[in-house]
C-alpha cells in the first residue's frame, strides 16, 4: 500500500504540512477559514506532529502500520484494519475517549481531539482525489506517497 | 476442525486475525460461554454509567465473523479437553475435534471469604450480565458498597454513582490504584472522585456482610468498626486466571497457563492467550500473567499465527493502562514502583497539584522502564516507544525526556530511518 514517508533531511520545519492538514479536514476547505474559525470553534487540528531538533526537522503522523499497536489497545472496536486497503482506520462513533491507543503507539501519531472525548488520526485524507494534502503541500517534497 | 478457540474475548479476535494473516480460508470454531459475540469488556463500564448504549459493545463489526470464516458457538462452555484425542467436550454433550486449540478463557473474579456473602444482592462486576443486573439494580437502590479500590472497583463505584447511587469504594490498602499506579497518581485520582462526591475510604474492609432474618441485605460491618448501611455490595478486588479446565486437562499449570515463547502449552497443538495465560514479560524477562487488553490481543494474534503454521515469537507483555477519572486522564506503563533497595533504577516525578498534573518517569541505568502520566497525557506514546524499544539513552535525551519533551528525533538514527523512511539511502 502508498504510505506517508517523512524524509528529515529535505524538512525545512515550516509546518505547511499541518495548514494544509487541518485544510483538508475542515468543513469548509478554506485555509483562512479553517485556521481561524474552526479551530477555535470545533477544535479542528492537524493528524501531524512537527518535531525539531536544532537543524533538523520531522513531520510525523500515522505510519498506517501492518501489525498496529493501537488497534490491539481499543478496548471499543473504535480502530481496525481494513483487510483491503491496509489503512487503520478510526471509527469516531465507536471511539469512547479511553486514549488506550494514544498511550499504546509508540509512534506518537494518535492525538486527543482538543474539545471532544475524541482522537485524531491521519487518514491518509482519504476520499481526496489528489492524495493526501501534507505531500501536496510540501514544499521541499520531504513527505512522499509512494509504495515501498 | 483446523482451529478452534475457547472463548470469545480480546485474545480470541487477536487470535481470528492472527489466523487469517497466515491461512485466509480454513475453518474456525470459537466456542464462548457468554451470550454475544465478542465486546469490549471495559466498556461494561460506560455502559453502566450510562455513557453508551447496548449498540456500541460490539468489538468487530456484525459481519466480521462471516467475512472471516468463523462460526461462533456462544452460550456455549467446554467441560473438557482430551490433549490425547485432540477433542474438546461441551457442556451440550457434543464432541469436537481440533488440530489446533487456543485456550483463551480470561479471567474469574476473584471473591475472598467474607461472612453474608452468600445470597442476594453480593455481585461481581467483570462481564456485561454483571453490568445489566446492576443497571436494572440501580433504578431501585440508594446506597452501593464497593470492595475494592482497584481499576475495575474505581469504575464500577464511578458508574454506580452516575445512576445516582450514593457509594462507598473501600480499599484495604494504604491507597487506592496500589498496583498501577503510585501514591501521587493515586491521590490526584483519589481526589477527583473525592471531588465529585463518592466516598473513598482506604486501609479499611468489609469484616462481615449483616443480612436480617430474611436474609436481606442490610449492610456492611467493617474492620475498623464501623457499620454502613447499603442495599447492594459489588466485589470487584481482581480477577485470577480462569484455568480450571486446562489444569484439569493435564495441562501444565502456575499462576496461568504456562507457555513458551511461542504461546504453546504443555499438550501439542495446544496453545493460550490472555488472562489465563503465563507469558513472557517484556522488561522482567520471566513468565507471568499480565491481565491487561493489549497483552491479551497481541498473545492471541501471536498464537494465531502460530497455529496456522507460522514461527512467530511472542515479544513479550507489556503492563499498560489508561482510564479517566471525570476527565481527568491516567497513563501508567511498564514498571511504575521499582523496587526501592536497588541503586539500579532512578525515579524523577513532577507534580502539580494545582493543575493536576503529574509526570513519573522511571530509569533503570540507561533505559526507560516505565513511566505515569496524569492530566498532560498527550505524549504517552513518545514515552512508550522507549519502554518497548528499549532504546538506550545518552545524558542529553534523558534531560529532554524529564523535561516532558520526548520526541522520535532522540531515536537512534538507524532506528529512526527504518521507522519512518525505510528503503531510502541514509
Amino acid at each position: 500500500m502508498k504510505r506517508v514517508y517523512p524524509d528529515k533531511e529535505y524538512c525545512i520545519g515550516c509546518h505547511l504540512c499541518e495548514l494544509a492538514c487541518i485544510t483538508a479536514h475542515s468543513a469548509s476547505k478554506d485555509l483562512i477559514i479553517a485556521y481561524r474559525d474552526e479551530r477555535a470553534a470545533s477544535g479542528l487540528s492537524p493528524c501531524k506532529r512537527v518535531f525539531e531538533k536544532g537543524d533538523t526537522c520531522v513531520a510525523i503522523s500515522c505510519r498506517h502500520c501492518d501489525e498496529p499497536s493501537c488497534v490491539a489497545a481499543c478496548i471499543s472496536g473504535g480502530l481496525h484494519k481494513d483487510p483491503e486497503t491496509g489503512r487503520t482506520v478510526y471509527d469516531r462513533d465507536k471511539c469512547v475517549g479511553c486514549w488506550s491507543c494514544l498511550m499504546a503507539c509508540p509512534y506518537g501519531a494518535i492525538r486527543r481531539h482538543p474539545i471532544e472525548n475524541k482522537i485524531v488520526k491521519c487518514d491518509l485524507c482519504e476520499g481526496r482525489a489528489e492524495g493526501p494534502a501534507c505531500v501536496q503541500a510540501c514544499p521541499n517534497a520531504a513527505l512522499k506517497y509512494e509504495e515501498r | 476442525m483446523k482451529y478452534v478457540i475457547i472463548g470469545n474475548g480480546i485474545a480470541s479476535i487477536g487470535a481470528i486475525e492472527g489466523i487469517r494473516k497466515v491461512d485466509a480460508a480454513s475453518e474456525i470454531l470459537v466456542i464462548g460461554a457468554e451470550d454475544s459475540p465478542a465486546y469490549g469488556r471495559p466498556l461494561i463500564s460506560y455502559l453502566l454509567a450510562g455513557k453508551i448504549g447496548p449498540d456500541r459493545l460490539a468489538l468487530r463489526p456484525a459481519e466480521f465473523y462471516e467475512k472471516s470464516n468463523v462460526t461462533l458457538k456462544l452460550g456455549t462452555t467446554v467441560t473438557a479437553i482430551d490433549t490425547e484425542a485432540k477433542t474438546v467436550t461441551t457442556d451440550a454433550g457434543e464432541t469436537i475435534g481440533y488440530e489446533n486449540l487456543l485456550i483463551a478463557t480470561g479471567g474469574i473474579p476473584f471473591t475472598p471469604p467474607i461472612p453474608g456473602a452468600d445470597g442476594p444482592d453480593v455481585y461481581n462486576f467483570t462481564n456485561l450480565a454483571h453490568a445489566q443486573t446492576l443497571i436494572s439494580k440501580a433504578r431501585e437502590i440508594k446506597r452501593a458498597v464497593v470492595i475494592g479500590g482497584g481499576l475495575i472497583g474505581l469504575k464500577a463505584g464511578e458508574s454506580l454513582f452516575d445512576r445516582g447511587v450514593e457509594v462507598t469504594i473501600l480499599e484495604l490498602s494504604p491507597r487506592i490504584l496500589s498496583l498501577a499506579f503510585d501514591e501521587n497518581a493515586a491521590s490526584l485520582a483519589g481526589g477527583r472522585l473525592a471531588e465529585v462526591g463518592l466516598a473513598v475510604r482506604c486501609g479499611v474492609s468489609a469484616k462481615e456482610i449483616q443480612r436480617d432474618s430474611a436474609g436481606n441485605l442490610k449492610g456492611v460491618h467493617l474492620t475498623d468498626g464501623d457499620f454502613l448501611q447499603t442495599d447492594v455490595v459489588v466485589i470487584a478486588i481482581g480477577v485470577v486466571p480462569n484455568y480450571g479446565l486446562a489444569k484439569e486437562s493435564g495441562l501444565e499449570v502456575d499462576r496461568g497457563i504456562k507457555v513458551d515463547d511461542h504461546m504453546r502449552a504443555s499438550a501439542p497443538g495446544v496453545f493460550a492467550a490472555g488472562d489465563v495465560a503465563q507469558a513472557r514479560d517484556l522488561l522482567y524477562g520471566d513468565d507471568r500473567v499480565i491481565p491487561i487488553w493489549t497483552n491479551a490481543y497481541n498473545q492471541g494474534f501471536c498464537a494465531g499465527k502460530n497455529m496456522a503454521g507460522a514461527d512467530v515469537r511472542f515479544l513479550g507483555s507489556l503492563a499498560m493502562n489508561s482510564i479517566s477519572f471525570y476527565g481527568l486522564p491516567t497513563i501508567s506503563v511498564g514498571m511504575v514502583n521499582p523496587p526501592e533497595d536497588d541503586a539500579s533504577y532512578e525515579v524523577t516525578a513532577v507534580l502539580d497539584e494545582k493543575k493536576k498534573s503529574y509526570r513519573k518517569l522511571v530509569f533503570q541505568d540507561d533505559h526507560l522502564v516505565g513511566y505515569v502520566l496524569v492530566g498532560d497525557i498527550d505524549m504517552a506514546g513518545m514515552y512508550t516507544a522507549f519502554v518497548k524499544f528499549q532504546m538506550p539513552i545518552p545524558e542529553e535525551a534523558r534531560r529532554q525526556l524529564v523535561a516532558g519533551e520526548p520526541d522520535v528525533l532522540m531515536w537512534p538514527d538507524d532506528f529512526f530511518q527504518e521507522t519512518w523512511n525505510p528503503g531510502t539511502p541514509e
